[in-house]
């Protein structure tokens, strides 16, 4: 291997942020630079309160091919949406 | 443009007919404007032109920040200073995003570089030309700035998504770059007489090379059909041109500047301005090394990759050590 530094894919939390989301990512020779260099790359206008780093060799993602197999099943299931179901109105909300 | 004169990979454009089924299917998530995503399967002069173009316009954020830094230590005031620290730190957070896109597909950060370092890889020409005083950098924000964003507006359409999703990121913050830089020339030219002078000084030699940022004309821009095809090129180097100058020459003329082009005016039946192209030989010269700064851009670059490899180096073993300690401990 060259003397190159990992990759990180950085992970924040915004003010009102919910969770974590994937912002891009940066080059670091550890995790503690990773998240120094993520406050620099990626927070410069108030962007997040948090930041995770992953090294990008860690992730393990679904293959585009598996779209079909994995996705389609539930197409076919509208019944697990609210909006499937006619509630009477004289019941009210619901 | 931050990118010139891509070259295309592949033989051009093929027909329906033409193409594998593979191929086939890949343009049509293009057309439906469905994204490209690093794992995808791809044409490889798709992602050879686009290691290209991504490359190019990496480098040019990065290269970019040169001419500017040259006055961050001269700023006339302190908030000036700190505003125009600001930009540049943000056009290296620039270069960085984009270089993330370009290793999506399957170049490394490292080699990227070397490709800049030893000339085989181009980045905009506009960074070949000196600022020579204040009023340059104000010129620069407003002219090479605005230029830019005049390509990459239409680009966050692109349609490989991490190219996509780093343009969002750096139109955001792209139009502080131009607001800065019309500010700046604008307190110049509302100056002294002497203020006022430099400002239209900077314009001068800074607005030919502006328009060279687009590229060569359409009519030899050979290249330009398949890039489209692929939507890695949005506009033609013609049409964002045009655009540049009818949204610039109105802000000229609000500071009390000249365009220097007599030949400059508005056409009321095409609806925009006719105005003299640039001298394309000197455009091509400066593509090929004989700018006034390309010397000294590429040796600058080269210095600090060459004075900071004990930094890397170092760190990265610290982090081995630090790794094998952490092991030998459990």
């Amino acid at each position: 291997m060259k003397n190159e530094w990992p990759l990180w894919e950085i992970f924040i939390r915004g003010q009102h942020g919910m969770s974590h989301r994937h912002v891009g990512s940066l080059h670091a020779p550890d995790a503690e630079m990773a998240i120094k260099n993520a406050r620099d790359v990626y927070t410069r206008r108030n962007e997040g309160v948090s930041i995770w780093v992953v090294e990008a060799n860690n992730i393990t993602a679904s293959s585009p091919s598996d779209k079909g197999p994995l996705y389609e099943p539930s197409e076919s299931k509208v019944y697990r949406h609210p909006t499937f179901f006619d509630i009477p109105e004289e019941v009210g909300a619901m | 443009m931050y990118a010139q004169m891509i070259k295309t990979a592949g033989t051009g454009v093929k027909s329906r007919e033409e193409m594998t089924e593979q191929e086939r299917a890949f343009q049509d998530k293009i057309d439906a404007d469905i994204k490209i995503e690093p794992k995808d399967w791809m044409p490889d002069d798709y992602r050879a032109t686009l290691i290209r173009q991504i490359g190019q316009h990496a480098h040019s954020e990065i290269v970019g920040q040169l001419p500017e830094g040259n006055w961050i230590t001269r700023a006339p005031t302190l908030e000036r200073k700190a505003i125009l620290l600001a930009k540049v730190q943000d056009e290296a957070g620039h270069g960085l995003y984009l270089y993330c896109a370009a290793e999506t597909l399957g170049v490394s950060r490292d080699e990227l570089t070397e490709m800049l370092l030893d000339g085989r890889m181009k980045y905009s020409s506009i960074f070949n030309y000196p600022t020579l005083n204040w009023a340059d950098i104000g010129a620069v924000g407003w002219l090479v700035d605005g230029a830019a964003i005049m390509n990459q507006v239409p680009l966050q359409r692109t349609s490989y998504g991490p190219y996509s999703r780093a343009m969002i990121r750096i139109c955001k913050e792209e139009s502080f770059h131009q607001r800065q830089g019309y500010d700046a020339i604008r307190k110049m030219a509302e100056g002294t007489p002497e203020q006022r002078k430099m400002a239209q000084d900077a314009l001068n030699r800074f607005w030919y090379p502006a328009l060279m940022m687009f590229g060569p004309s359409d009519k030899d821009s050979v290249h330009s059909a398949q890039s489209m095809a692929w939507k890695i090129k949005i506009n033609t180097n013609d049409e964002l041109r045009q655009k540049f100058v009818d949204q610039t020459v109105p802000q000229a003329e609000y500071l009390g500047l000249t365009i220097p082009d007599p030949d400059l005016k508005w056409n009321e039946e095409r609806g925009h301005y006719d105005f003299t192209q640039p001298d394309w030989s000197e455009f091509f010269d400066v593509i090929k090394g004989n700018g006034p700064c390309n010397t000294d851009r590429l040796a600058a670059r080269n210095k600090a990759w060459d004075d900071g490899r004990w930094v890397r180096d170092g760190l990265l073993e610290h982090a081995r050590k630090k790794r094998a300690r952490k092991v030998a401990a459990e």
